[in-house]
């Protein structure tokens, strides 16, 4: 019996129709948009003014405090202006524009980078490198890495989970990276342990992914530190929270972090971009991105540098489909809804799903029946359907003692709801509103 | 038959006298004293329980004004300066004076100016939208439709106008509590002065955008020209992030600046119509508002 998290999850349709697809480079676009608010945390400062000319990896914001981190120029060109775009959030934000230089050698051409298995730095060079490079957690969380990294005191780490689960359906970026990249990866792995001096790593990934456990349990054979294990397929085991249950049966406590259990999680994109920075010098400057969906020509993963608008992505499957669509950034449980196609890739883009008229549209919301599915499926232990009416009353306080501020907005709630109530909706309204009681209340 | 009578009505009786006797000494044990003024300026306040003042309801502000000695910052925006200075002068306290205010909306935005671009499926709540994205249409600042000022207005003062899709405020009823300015995530709604004939005067839009973006999301949208600046003799407009602010306490009402708008996004309202010697003097009905709103 495979392991899985103890409480909840759900089995929604796998739909993973880019798992046998390699990893494609997108052309270089002609215009990116950089957002200076990529991770969470405090936005980076602009340090480029207009018609300054820049050079790939480049820094063009500078990180704004410690929870924050660099943003590099992506492209080499000229910035055009800096202004606001809307970003994934739904609303305008800063930007700076770059309009690629159509000759400069480091456009037109990709550098490739031999595997390179020793590593030369200490551990507090790595983290330094780390926060230098604006490595931030790529499973999308975006939460700067050199944070997570430098620890806290207090705490003693046993292990480092790497997490290669990629739970939410459609998205196979983290799987097509597994596979083709998995000594750089296995070089990250270490990268990490080295930087928390700590000798035992988990790598967990989806049973669904069965080629990717193979090739890490092959490729870990003469590794003593590091553990590969084959999980359960189980919605929402990507969660740090979840995965630590399932790989360790260790329980973070409520308002706690993993480092409380003695474990930090970092995602594979994330360890294989902190091979580049440690290994070669190379910011964080493009992720893998899942470009997918039903009606979608020849979905595919890419290689795309940040800030590339959308649309390019599209384009490049071959278009949007006829009718009206519904455009998600990121998975279909935890995705946003964008607003437009021109929307840039952001380090958090992990993928664009492109969802027909039929297949998004809501179901009429019916009356709660009360069959208690909600609670059976939350992962958090958690009731919804109370978390909701409270929120829908405004009974904050209340809703802050059922403990709604652990709530992961996983979504599996209102995915199982037999009444189509839209739970998670009012959920992170009400999550939102009770951290702000919370704090006014301190 | 005449003995059970007798022995039920006598049973009953001493009952009914024991409960007297238990229920007299338990109200004189636990007597508790209260401030008879605070009935009384209770009595005075509207009773509208809407919590304009701050304080959850009309008992507990009446209970703030009796036991606080300065009462200068207290004011209760429902009953407004009559009230208030009935108040004073039972209590024997100075209180404030304010200008009456009224709600107003300051966008215009209906469905004929400001196309959707999107389809927002997600519960009927702008709270809600709002946490999600910058509403159905391509302007971030504007009203995002789903009512949420309406269901906050606790006197019947506001209703959704179907065709535009924009709340309409009913002057007449406004008590300018500010329930619907604090439900408002985007902050539409402002409290201007109450002006005589319910006179307005104010820029009817919030978008910060330059002038191309904003026009092309609004037809209605201010485009930060300056022309009313320009116009404007008092000094009551600033222009801020692409967007002009009437100050209500300086404009005169002269109407300079309605008529240079390029884009109309200044809106007036029950104004009596142009070129005309004798003004008549028209009742401020929803009719009215609407209509003046939308021309």
């Amino acid at each position: 019996m495979l392991r899985t998290f103890r409480k909840g999850g759900i089995h929604p349709p796998d739909n993973k129709l880019t798992a046998g697809t390699a990893i494609k480079r997108l052309p270089v676009p002609g215009v990116v948009y950089v957002p200076i608010a990529q991770h969470i945390g405090i936005p980076s400062e602009i340090i480029v003014e207009t018609k300054e000319k820049v050079t790939v990896g480049q820094v063009i914001a500078r990180s704004g405090g410690f929870v924050s981190t660099n943003i590099h120029a992506p492209v080499a060109g000229t910035v055009t202006k800096l202004d606001k775009i809307v970003d994934s959030s739904g609303y305008k934000k800063q930007c700076i524009v770059i309009r690629t230089d159509g000759k400069d050698i480091a456009n037109i051409e990709e550098t490739i980078f031999p595997l390179k298995k020793e590593i030369a730095l200490g551990p507090k060079e790595i983290i330094s490198r780390i926060q230098d490079y604006g490595i931030v957690g790529l499973g999308g969380a975006t939460f700067p890495s050199h944070v997570k990294l430098a620890g806290r005191p207090d705490t003693q780490l046993d292990y480092l989970i790497v997490n290669g689960v990629e739970c939410e359906p459609y998205l196979t970026a983290d799987h097509r990276l597994m596979l083709e990249k998995a000594e750089e990866i296995i070089v990250g792995i270490k990268i990490v342990m080295l930087a928390l001096g700590i000798n035992k790593a988990i790598v967990g990934i989806e049973n669904n992914k069965k080629d990717a456990v193979a090739l890490f349990k092959k490729l870990t054979e003469n590794e003593s530190g590091i553990q590969v294990a084959a999980l359960q397929v189980k919605y929402p085991q990507g969660s740090e929270k979840q995965l630590i249950s399932a790989l360790l049966k260790r329980e973070v406590p409520k308002n706690g972090l993993p480092p409380d259990v003695g474990v930090v999680v970092n995602n594979v994109g994330t360890l294989f971009a902190i091979y580049e920075a440690v290994q070669y010098d190379k910011p964080l400057t493009e992720r893998v991105v899942t470009v997918t969906g039903k009606k979608i020509k020849n979905p595919a993963n890419f290689w795309v540098k940040i800030g590339t608008p959308i649309s390019d992505l599209i384009n490049e499957v071959g278009g949007m489909p006829e009718g009206q669509y519904k455009l998600i950034n990121g998975g279909p449980m935890m995705g946003k809804a964008l607003k437009n196609a021109d929307v840039p890739v952001t380090k958090g883009t992990s993928g664009i799903l492109v969802i027909s008229e039929e297949e998004a549209l809501r179901k009429e919301v019916q009356n709660c029946i009360r069959c208690g599915e909600c609670v059976y499926v939350c992962p958090m232990g958690l009731e919804p359907h109370l978390l909701m009416s409270l929120s829908e009353k405004a009974l904050f306080d209340r809703a802050l003692s059922e403990d709604i501020l652990t709530c992961i907005e996983c979504g599996s709630c209102s995915y199982v709801c037999p009444s189509n109530r839209p739970l998670l909706d009012y959920i992170r309204f009400g999550k939102l509103s009770a951290k702000k009681l919370e704090i006014s209340k301190n | 038959m005449t003995e059970s009578i007798i022995y039920s009505v006598v049973l009953l009786a001493v009952l009914g006298g024991l409960a007297a006797m238990v229920l007299y000494a338990v109200s004189k044990k636990f007597y508790v004293y209260e401030n008879p003024l605070i009935a009384e300026v209770e009595a005075l306040l509207p009773a509208a329980n809407c919590a304009g003042c701050g304080s959850p309801g009309c008992k507990s502000f009446a209970d703030k004004l009796v036991n606080t000695e300065d009462i200068s910052a207290l004011f209760c925006p429902v009953g407004g300066n009559e009230v208030m200075k009935s108040i004073a002068e039972k209590l024997g306290k100075v209180v404030a004076e304010k200008d009456p205010t009224v709600a107003v909306l300051r966008c215009q935005g209906s469905c004929d100016v400001r196309p959707k671009t999107s389809l927002f499926q997600g519960p009927k709540s702008c709270a809600i939208s709002a946490l999600i994205y910058s509403g159905e249409t391509d302007c971030q600042y504007g009203c995002l439709g789903d009512g949420d000022c309406v269901t906050a207005c606790k006197f019947d003062a506001m209703y959704m106008d179907e065709s535009t899709e924009l709340p309409v405020i009913i002057t007449d009823k406004c008590t300018s509590c500010g329930a619907c300015v604090t439900a408002c995530p985007r902050n539409i709604i402002e409290m201007r002065p109450r002006n005589k004939r319910d006179l307005k005067i104010y820029v009817g839009c919030l978008n910060e955008d330059k002038g191309g973006i904003a026009k092309k999301s609004c037809e209605l949208a201010c485009i930060g020209c300056s022309k009313c600046i320009d116009v404007c003799t008092k000094g009551a407009i600033t222009i801020e992030n692409n967007l002009a602010y009437i100050d209500g306490l300086h404009c005169t009402l002269c109407r300079k600046c309605v008529e240079v708008c390029p884009t109309h996004s200044i809106v007036e309202t029950n104004f009596p119509p142009r070129k005309e010697k004798k003004p008549e003097i028209k009742e401020a009905t929803q009719e009215s508002i609407k209509t003046e709103a939308d021309a």
